[in-house]
């Protein structure tokens, strides 16, 4: 399979900007979706809109199954070990926010500590600095080095009795470096301490066994995996989860309800409160079964080719520094954040959008890290299989047209 | 001096000598490039303009009952931007410019084909000439 067949999902890929063709170098901070995505996404809306689990007819049961085979192939796609593990959210900010609360309810008090790395994005900093405020916890950080590599020597000194939970991204939006988890995992279960991993970035990069890694819980988003904006999934180890109070009230998270008090539903309906993205959630089927496409030795070779390329370039231009520099390209994703010495990042990323050229550019929700290499900004392109070495080579042009224009 | 209207045109059809947007961004960056120095000591908090991604200060001294401006901002485009509300709003009573209606923005297509953050700055530093201006009448 080449990059066309590929390209040939997604019809907006074809589509002129400017009277340009459409460069779309921003997949980190939503991929685009392919046509089967959206048809499923249509459909469900088009032919099963209906409440799901309670409602007794034809269309609620359609609707169901969609829902719930979505649970099945999500579990194989982490490797869970039981469906009632695998919690359906709006995203990994509700899915990170879901632990922070409830995980904190449970088992965070005063003087307690939370780990974080200073490579977090935002979503994955404040829920635990609103639970630290809450519980008069503290929050602690583990750094990175000048390449962005996580100093994780520096977890034996930081992890003490008091800690609580470490909260890590699987791979930074920033940086692009695939960390470590199963070490990570390792040295903090052995002093007792349970991981989060924010797999925002990771899971559209990365296989993930959930089981392999024995992480904890592992948060990630729809929109950056080819599925519906909106959807997301918060993975939690059952004995976790069945510790942890419910984080919404309302809906089918009850099992009885009176005015004396309520007890709440199983997993994993005690975590999905109010009514269920039922169009949303189950197109995170049919992207798994799109990603497991995207298994291909030809298009794998192609998307590591491209990536090489721009980490050359973007490495060698002595104008340009690269965030995130990895010590071996199979270190790093296809996501490369940069400077250009004596140039703004968005009068950079507003050039090349007139070039057709989309890329992020700015503080990238981790403010943090931009204060760690002391930068306002950055500009940001992370690519996709579907980006092929003709638009790698037309980026690195305009990058050198514009750099010119604006030096 | 020109009257403010004439200004106006004449920045309209300066805009209208390029197709693309992408010349219209190099007409800015030259107009920022050629935005006379900004006194490092007057990058203060106060005269930074709140609401721009990129960041914008804004002098104002009142001078035989004229407002003059001078700015600076740390991106070239944002410079460009500013340098091209100070040719027009620089030298001109507050009443004038709070007469104004900022209608040559619209004219050129400036707001449509910024980021949307880059429209809000540019907002923002439109409402703070006017505030300015305002804060000025008699």
């Amino acid at each position: 399979m080449n990059v066309q067949d590929i390209r040939n999902h997604f019809p907006i890929l074809s589509s002129r900007v400017y009277g340009k063709p459409l460069v779309y170098f921003d997949n980190a901070a939503t991929i685009q979706r392919p046509a089967e995505v959206v048809d499923r996404w249509v459909s469900l809306t088009e032919s099963c809109n209906a409440n799901l689990h309670r409602a007794v007819h034809h269309i609620a049961a359609e609707a169901t199954e969609a829902y719930e085979q979505t649970r099945d192939a999500v579990k194989d796609f982490l490797h869970a070990e039981d469906r009632s593990e695998i919690i359906f959210t709006a995203g990994t900010t509700a899915s990170i926010n879901l632990v922070a609360f409830s995980f904190g309810e449970a088992f965070v008090h005063a003087g307690d500590e939370i780990i974080v790395s200073e490579a977090e994005h935002h979503s994955n900093i404040v829920p635990w600095q609103m639970l630290c405020s809450r519980k008069g916890a503290i929050l602690k950080v583990l750094p990175v080095d000048e390449d962005g590599y996580l100093q994780v020597s520096q977890l034996d000194t930081l992890i003490t009795e008091r800690t609580k939970i470490l909260a890590v991204n699987h791979i930074s939006n920033v940086l692009g470096l695939i960390n470590p988890i199963s070490e990570i995992v390792r040295i903090c279960h052995a002093k007792g301490v349970p991981v989060l991993v924010d797999g925002a970035q990771g899971v559209v990069h990365q296989p993930v066994d959930v089981q392999a890694t024995d992480c904890d819980f592992y948060a990630f988003s729809g929109h950056k995996m080819y599925a519906a904006p909106g959807t997301g999934v918060l993975y939690g180890k059952r004995k976790w989860l069945e510790k942890m109070p419910p984080y919404m009230g309302g809906g089918e998270m009850i099992e009885t309800v009176r005015f004396t008090g309520t007890t709440y539903a199983r997993l994993p309906q005690k975590f999905e409160a109010g009514t269920q993205n039922m169009a949303g959630t189950p197109t995170l089927k049919t992207a798994i079964e799109f990603i497991n496409l995207l298994n291909d030795k030809e298009l794998i070779a192609s998307s590591e080719a491209v990536k090489a390329y721009l980490l050359e370039h973007l490495m060698q231009d002595e104008r340009i520094c690269l965030y995130g520099v990895p010590h071996g390209t199979e270190d790093k994703i296809s996501l490369f954040s940069f400077t250009v010495h004596g140039v703004h990042h968005e009068d950079l990323a507003s050039i090349l959008d007139k070039m057709g050229i989309a890329v992020r550019s700015g503080q990238m929700c981790a403010e943090p890290l931009m204060d760690r290499y002391g930068v306002t900004g950055m500009l940001r392109a992370s690519l996709a299989p579907y980006n092929t070495m003709e638009e790698a080579e037309y980026f690195v042009q305009c990058l050198d047209k514009a750099i010119q224009m604006l030096q | 001096m020109k009257s403010l209207q004439e200004v106006e045109n004449e920045i309209v059809e300066n805009f209208s000598l390029y197709d693309e947007w992408l010349d219209k961004y190099e007409y800015l960056i030259d107009l920022g490039k050629n935005l006379e120095p900004y006194p490092e000591e007057n990058k203060t908090e106060d005269r930074l303009i709140k609401g721009c991604q990129s960041r914008v200060w804004l002098d104002a001294r009142m001078e035989d009952g004229k407002l003059y401006f001078s700015a600076d901002s740390d991106a070239i485009i944002t410079k460009g931007i500013i340098s091209l509300l100070i040719s027009v709003y620089s030298g001109r009573t507050p009443q004038e410019i709070a007469g104004s209606d900022f209608s040559f923005i619209s004219r050129i297509g400036l707001k449509e084909n910024l980021s949307p953050t880059r429209a809000n700055g540019l907002v923002s530093m439109i409402e703070t000439i006017k505030k300015t201006a305002l804060d000025n009448l008699e």
